[in-house]
């Protein structure tokens, strides 16, 4: 005979059971709060890709953002109503309205948890997908910075240039990106002069290249004026070397520096999503120990499971097994009454 | 008695709960424009090196000091509202309560001479600005002297932050050398020209630093040769507008502290009416609850007022009191010619009686 062994027991008194519910409800509270943190976490960084889906082609994906948002509503609510369940459980007749309730809203904190680990886990993963498309983005956005009359595209310039300035960094790996492509538009280009047909002449398909970068490359810490043109020329500036001039203009790539941006951020925020799993996971034990106020004054038993592990999972097992059965039988019913 | 009210038991329960409500409120209030005034302090200090006097930080300390005040201020009124409805520990708080009004008026002014005070120093903030910004632009080349190394720096941050360019407009950099001697190759030619076109020496150009680009305009930045419409093609130096940023520094910053300084305005302006109603509703519980204890029947009706009498015999009133303690101070030669006086009075009775009889 297979004895009811619950799986870690405690015993508890009325006092015991009161001071819990009052720690419950205080832990329940703190979750909410953190429910609201990560649901603004979330407006935060969908606002902060929506700044910079210029630099990434329009392409980033919203999944985390809306994930976080949507986890953060429901940490909410479903903290909530745990708060206001532990409120009530030590009057037995408001109690009484909330127990037929408890079973379904464990179920949904089970689920929700692993939701919340889905989430940690894809703000781990999804830097990759930020890195890539930022590689991408930024390469067509130094392609597109000279197209200022192009409708759609005019606007490019001055985001790229705002970025570099705030971001502090050149082009996308390093500022030798700008000497590959025209970044000039011909509107501004003299095509009759010598200088720049030599120039369009130089290369396959007549673009004019420069070995100069835009000022937004510029660092103000540098002792000397800003040097942008003839960058690789040692001769065309009075005491410059280009091997050793650190100074002078940003050396960090773009794609590097809005990297470690966006993946600081979502870092942080995956540690919080983990810290909250670890929150909320602490809250289940307590809420088996709620099930009995029939007798309030005299002691009762607390427990984790009703039965222990394995019997627990088999019951489990036995259930969904006798779920896919019933429909068999329906099916296999049906099937008998059609024949 | 000036606007006397009636007051009940009850009436008199729901100001104190009132009062008590609305003095945590002020002290809420009084947080905040500390809070707001510890900001204001901290964005003018990071501008520090471009201001040349502090006479605008009166506003920020000022903010601070009220704040703090008001914070103490209301949080008495609220323990001795909790303490007007027990007969037995209200009185102690009779002589404070003065003091308490006094104060409370002190606030309310330092207040207002704060708002009146941030219009007024507008002119002394844009002075202590131009001399500031005059001096950054002539030592942004400074950057090997210790002390001034990071005028440069800070001059070009602050230009690319608030979108300006010079003092007054970008010309203003057409009159300094604000490249360093260093990078100067004085063997050229045309460096040479330069220094021997003007007295003092100094290398100037038609150019300005890479931090004054617009980068809103539609080509990329020109920075030198801005008045020769030749060097640059399609480039007309009169009509170009977007190719830098044509505001002055000196504007950008006085426009910014303003704008920070005339939002606080309605916030310092509420906590002014939110003090005044502090301080009408704590002298109506105070005689009410005065009233309420002489009688006889003490949760019967009483009075509550503003003041005894009316106001010119209450000022006439404090006139005399405020006399009389100066005459304190002054006691015993008073005293003295008095006794004197009245001794020669009476001496001048005795010899003026016997006559009549002889």
């Amino acid at each position: 005979m297979i004895v009811k062994m619950p799986f870690m027991p405690v015993k508890f008194n009325l006092q015991k059971r009161v001071k819990l519910a009052q720690g419950l409800w205080m832990i329940y509270w703190l979750s909410v709060i953190v429910g609201i943190l990560i649901f603004s976490l979330g407006i935060f960084f969908k606002i902060e890709l929506r700044k910079r889906s210029e630099m990434m082609d329009s392409n980033e994906s919203h999944l985390v953002p809306n994930l976080l948002i949507l986890v953060g509503l429901m940490a909410c609510g479903l903290n909530a109503f745990g708060g206001k369940v532990c409120h009530d459980s030590l009057d037995p007749m408001k109690f009484a309205k909330w127990k037929p309730m408890l079973r379904s809203y464990l179920l949904l904190c089970c689920g929700f948890n692993g939701l919340l680990l889905l989430t940690a886990v894809l703000c781990f993963l999804m830097q990759f997908a930020v890195y890539l498309t930022l590689a991408e983005g930024l390469k067509n956005s130094i392609k597109f910075y000279k197209d200022t009359d192009t409708p759609g595209r005019c606007f490019m310039k001055r985001t790229l240039d705002m970025t570099q300035i705030e971001f502090r960094c050149c082009g996308n790996n390093n500022f030798r990106d700008w000497f590959e492509v025209q970044w000039i538009s011909n509107r501004y280009l003299d095509m009759s002069n010598d200088l720049v047909k030599d120039r369009v002449l130089s290369n396959v398909e007549g673009k004019y290249l420069m070995d100069s970068v835009p000022f937004s490359c510029c660092n103000p810490g540098s002792p000397r004026p800003c040097i942008q043109h003839h960058l690789t020329n040692n001769s065309a500036h009075y005491d410059y070397d280009h091997r050793i001039e650190e100074l002078n203009i940003w050396t960090r790539g773009c794609r590097e520096a809005l990297f470690s941006y966006f993946s600081s951020m979502m870092n942080s925020i995956g540690m919080l999503i983990l810290a909250t799993i670890i929150l909320e996971v602490r809250l289940h034990p307590q809420h088996t120990t709620m099930e009995d106020p029939e007798n309030p004054e005299c002691e009762s038993d607390g427990w984790l499971l009703e039965k222990g592990v394995k019997e627990t999972f088999g019951e489990l097992f036995s259930k969904m097994k006798i779920l896919g059965k019933k429909n068999q039988v329906d099916e296999g019913g049906d099937a008998e009454a059609t024949t | 008695m000036l606007l006397k009210i009636k007051f009940s038991q009850q009436r008199r329960v729901h100001l104190a709960q009132g009062l008590w409500l609305l003095s945590w409120m002020a002290v809420m209030w009084g947080v905040i424009i500390f809070c707001l005034g510890v900001y204001l302090k901290t964005e003018l200090l990071r501008r520090a090196e471009v201001m040349d006097n502090t006479e605008i930080h009166v506003v920020p300390n000022i903010l601070m000091m009220v704040g703090l005040a008001s914070i103490g201020t209301n949080w008495v009124a609220s323990r001795a509202c909790q303490d007007s409805l027990d007969a037995t520990r209200f009185p102690r708080w009779k002589v404070f309560l003065l003091a308490w009004f006094a104060v409370a008026a002190v606030l309310c002014c330092l207040l207002i001479a704060v708002v009146v005070l941030s219009y007024a120093l507008q002119g002394s903030l844009e002075e202590s600005l131009k001399v500031g910004l005059r001096n950054g632009i002539r030592f942004y080349k400074d950057t090997d002297v210790p002390g001034r190394c990071f005028q440069k720096e800070t001059i070009d941050r602050l230009q690319m932050e608030f979108r300006c360019c010079g003092n007054s407009n970008f010309k203003d950099w057409f009159e300094v050398q604000w490249v360093n001697n260093r990078y100067l190759d004085f063997t050229s030619k045309d460096v040479k020209d330069r220094i021997r076109s003007n007295v003092d020496g100094r290398y100037l150009l038609d150019g300005v630093p890479f931090s004054c680009c617009n980068p809103a305009s539609p080509r990329p930045c020109l920075q030198l040769q801005l008045t020769d419409n030749s060097a640059h093609y399609n480039y007309e130096y009169q009509s170009e507008e977007l190719n830098l940023y044509s505001r002055g520094c000196r504007q950008a910053l006085t426009d910014y502290f303003m704008e920070l300084m005339n939002s606080t305005g309605p916030g310092v302006l509420s906590v002014v009416l939110i003090q005044l109603s502090v301080c009408l509703s704590l002298r109506y519980l105070q005689t009410a609850v005065e009233g309420a204890m002489a009688l006889e029947d003490p949760e019967g009706d009483s009075e509550g007022y503003l003041l005894e009498k009316g106001v010119k015999e209450t000022i006439e009133d404090l006139k005399a009191n405020a006399l009389k303690m100066l005459k304190f101070g002054q006691v015993d030669p008073n005293a003295a010619e008095g006794s004197s006086e009245a001794a020669d009075a009476e001496k001048a009775e005795k010899t003026a009686s016997p006559t009549p009889a002889s």
